[in-house]
């Protein structure tokens, strides 16, 4: 299966930088499938990060013109790179802390012009690359670096965040939902506006193992236990605080 | 070659315009076509003219969220093939630095017009300043160059615009257009000229866009959508680009590089004028509008029979040490007069082999008045 993707390597980068475990090798090779399934030359596009384990995916692995950022500013250099060369297809991907933390500010304002920008955002819930900190996406209550008694204070909701700053095509997917995934990313590449995928992608590593999910099938069921389809759980009426729906968000 | 000759696109001839409005159609007479910016007392009138001036030009304008969105945008414009610059004053030069040691790292080349204004923090936002002389060159971490040249009038705020575009895509650097407020806003005649000298950066198919055999080269600069590939970090990377972290040499020659590829070409960057320096005794060493005072009270004082000439510094990054050196072999004094506490004139020390150097500053959000250093003149003479 690896092999179907070799086109789209370079050939230069033998090895996965991701622990084992992480979700974020799953998510590389989902990006490419669709990339592929859309029939796209992936020498026309341009790959954005920002700093993070997330900002990793694309560069140095992808075979196409990348631009390895600083912490946070991706969407605006991305923003920048699609003005001044508009037949540029402009992906960002990036981590949950980089692009909603640190790079909130220029998420939100991205969202609201509405510049074809696709914006991929991994979200591992923690800061990984700096040993597992809070993140303004980590679930209230859960153990980190820097709240060893439980997260106090509650996460973001990045798509409905996004959907509010006016992008057109919001969606939260998983790792766990592949097929589903790569329908959700392949929408929001064809949106020629702006347009958001957050992908819910395990880290047994550093979010896990504070959390009692310090395997990689425990990291993942947490995250198959807290997420509900949209559908499903509107006909559900309540759900938890902190349960996370899946699926696109409409502007209903 | 990367130098031609090219029709500016603006209008030509007798002109009476601000400072401001000549750095935005320098700008579009260099050939920028992004521009990225924030609001920002005293420089937004170089914004406002190139938010009209760019779309008519091909180029696109955008207002950030802020100066940090702004820098980042023009350094990914650049990475897509456009001459970029954006404008600022104090506050933005301070928040846009870590993307200008990113810019400086990549070898992205970008301008920025600092419009200098009275600092520290907000200071006095509608007053002149002189007092980012250190900020532009030492801001960011670790050791970076960039190129800065400081306008004396609205002329220069043309010409020099159009030299910082020419200087960051040949260095492929940070250029900085270090202005200050009683330039940006001042109005005067300028005669703009039809066609200017432009450099337009240089493109070797095939070879590594961040190293050259040489050890002070400038590597080819692609761009974006040719098929290249890129691999574009801001940290440590070899030739191709690819991160190399933990390797201890190719860290060692990257920085080395990009400060000797600036610093190889100093005697191409810096530009000065000497004033009566033959027979001086006492030497003003002034920069930006300071220097019109300056060449005002040097006058008088040679009207008075005073042996004191002057060197004006066009090029204040890389600091033009040698011409420092070159007048401080014969017996002078010198005197900084300059809008903060001593920045060039710590500098003038460094370089005037003991000769003693007298500093000058005034920080009251005022222009330096001719009388002043005249009275300073007279006084150390």
């Amino acid at each position: 299966m690896v092999r179907a993707l070799d086109h789209h390597l370079r050939p230069e980068v033998k090895a996965t930088p991701f622990c084992p475990g992480c979700g974020h090798g799953i998510l590389l090779g989902l990006i490419l499938r669709t990339i592929d399934a859309l029939e796209w030359d992936i020498g026309e596009m341009l790959f954005v990060s920002g700093i993070g384990c997330a900002a990793w995916i694309p560069s140095p692995n992808y075979k196409a013109d990348t631009l390895h950022t600083l912490h946070g500013r991706a969407v605006a250099f991305a923003t920048g790179a699609k003005l001044a060369n508009p037949a540029l297809k402009v992906l960002v991907v990036s981590g949950d802390g980089d692009l909603a933390s640190i790079g909130g500010n220029h998420l939100i304002h991205a969202a609201r012009r509405g510049i074809d920008l696709t914006v991929v955002c991994a979200n591992n819930q923690i800061y990984g690359m700096t040993g597992g900190q809070v993140a303004p996406t980590t679930p209230k209550g859960s153990r980190t670096a820097t709240t060893a008694d439980g997260n106090p204070y509650p996460p973001f909701d990045l798509c409905k965040l996004v959907k509010a700053a006016g992008a057109t095509y919001v969606a939260r997917g998983s790792v766990l939902r592949p097929y589903k995934l790569m329908d959700e990313i392949g929408k929001a590449l064809t949106t020629p506006s702006f347009s958001f995928v957050e992908v819910l992608s395990p880290c047994p590593t550093q979010y896990g193992r504070r959390n009692r999910l310090d395997t990689p099938a425990a990291a993942m069921d947490e995250i198959r236990d807290r997420c509900r389809v949209r559908v499903e759980a509107g006909e559900a009426g309540s759900c938890a605080a902190d349960m996370l729906f899946l699926g696109e968000y409409g502007d209903g | 070659m990367p130098y031609s000759t090219t029709p500016t696109g603006v209008p030509a001839g007798h002109r009476y315009m601000s400072g401001n409005e000549a750095a935005a159609e320098a700008a579009i007479a260099a050939g920028c076509r992004f521009y990225a910016g924030y609001p920002i007392t005293p420089s937004s009138e170089i914004m406002e003219n190139l938010a009209k001036l760019l779309p008519a030009h091909d180029g696109a304008f955008i207002q950030m969220e802020d100066e940090i969105g702004s820098i980042s945008a023009v350094c990914g414009a650049s990475w897509s093939g456009a001459k970029a610059m954006t404008a600022t004053s104090g506050p933005g030069v301070s928040l846009m630095q870590e993307c200008l040691g990113y810019a400086a790292f990549t070898e992205t080349p970008l301008v920025v017009v600092d419009v200098q204004r009275a600092g520290p923090s907000t200071g006095q936002a509608t007053k002149v300043g002189g007092g980012d002389i250190m900020t532009v060159k030492y801001g960011s971490h670790g050791d970076y160059q960039v190129v800065a040249f400081a306008p004396w009038s609205v002329a220069e705020m043309f010409s020099l615009t159009v030299e910082a575009f020419n200087a960051a895509e040949m260095l492929r650097v940070p250029a900085f257009v270090l202005a200050e407020e009683a330039t940006g806003h001042l109005f005067e005649r300028v005669d703009t000229p039809s066609e200017v000298r432009v450099y337009d950066r240089d493109y070797r198919p095939g070879e590594p866009p961040f190293d050259t055999p040489e050890p002070d080269g400038v590597p080819s600069m692609p761009r974006f959508g040719q098929g290249e590939n890129l691999l574009v970090t801001g940290s440590t990377h070899n030739g191709p680009g690819f991160r190399k972290v933990e390797d201890p040499e190719v860290h060692d020659r990257l920085v080395r590089r990009l400060n000797r590829k600036v610093l190889a070409r100093k005697a191409e960057l810096c530009r000065y004028e000497t004033h009566f320096v033959e027979d001086a005794r006492l030497v003003v060493v002034a920069n930006g509008f300071t220097a019109r005072s300056a060449l005002r009270a040097v006058k008088l004082a040679r009207q008075a029979g005073l042996p004191v000439g002057m060197l004006r510094l066009i090029t204040i990054w890389p600091f033009c040490r040698e011409i420092v050196e070159e007048i401080a072999a014969r017996d002078v004094r010198f005197l900084v007069p300059e809008m903060n506490l001593g920045q060039v004139a710590d500098m003038v020390r460094a370089a005037s082999s003991g000769r003693p150097v007298e500093a000058l500053g005034q920080v009251n959000g005022k222009t330096i008045a001719p009388a002043s250093i005249l009275q300073a003149i007279e006084g150390i003479l």
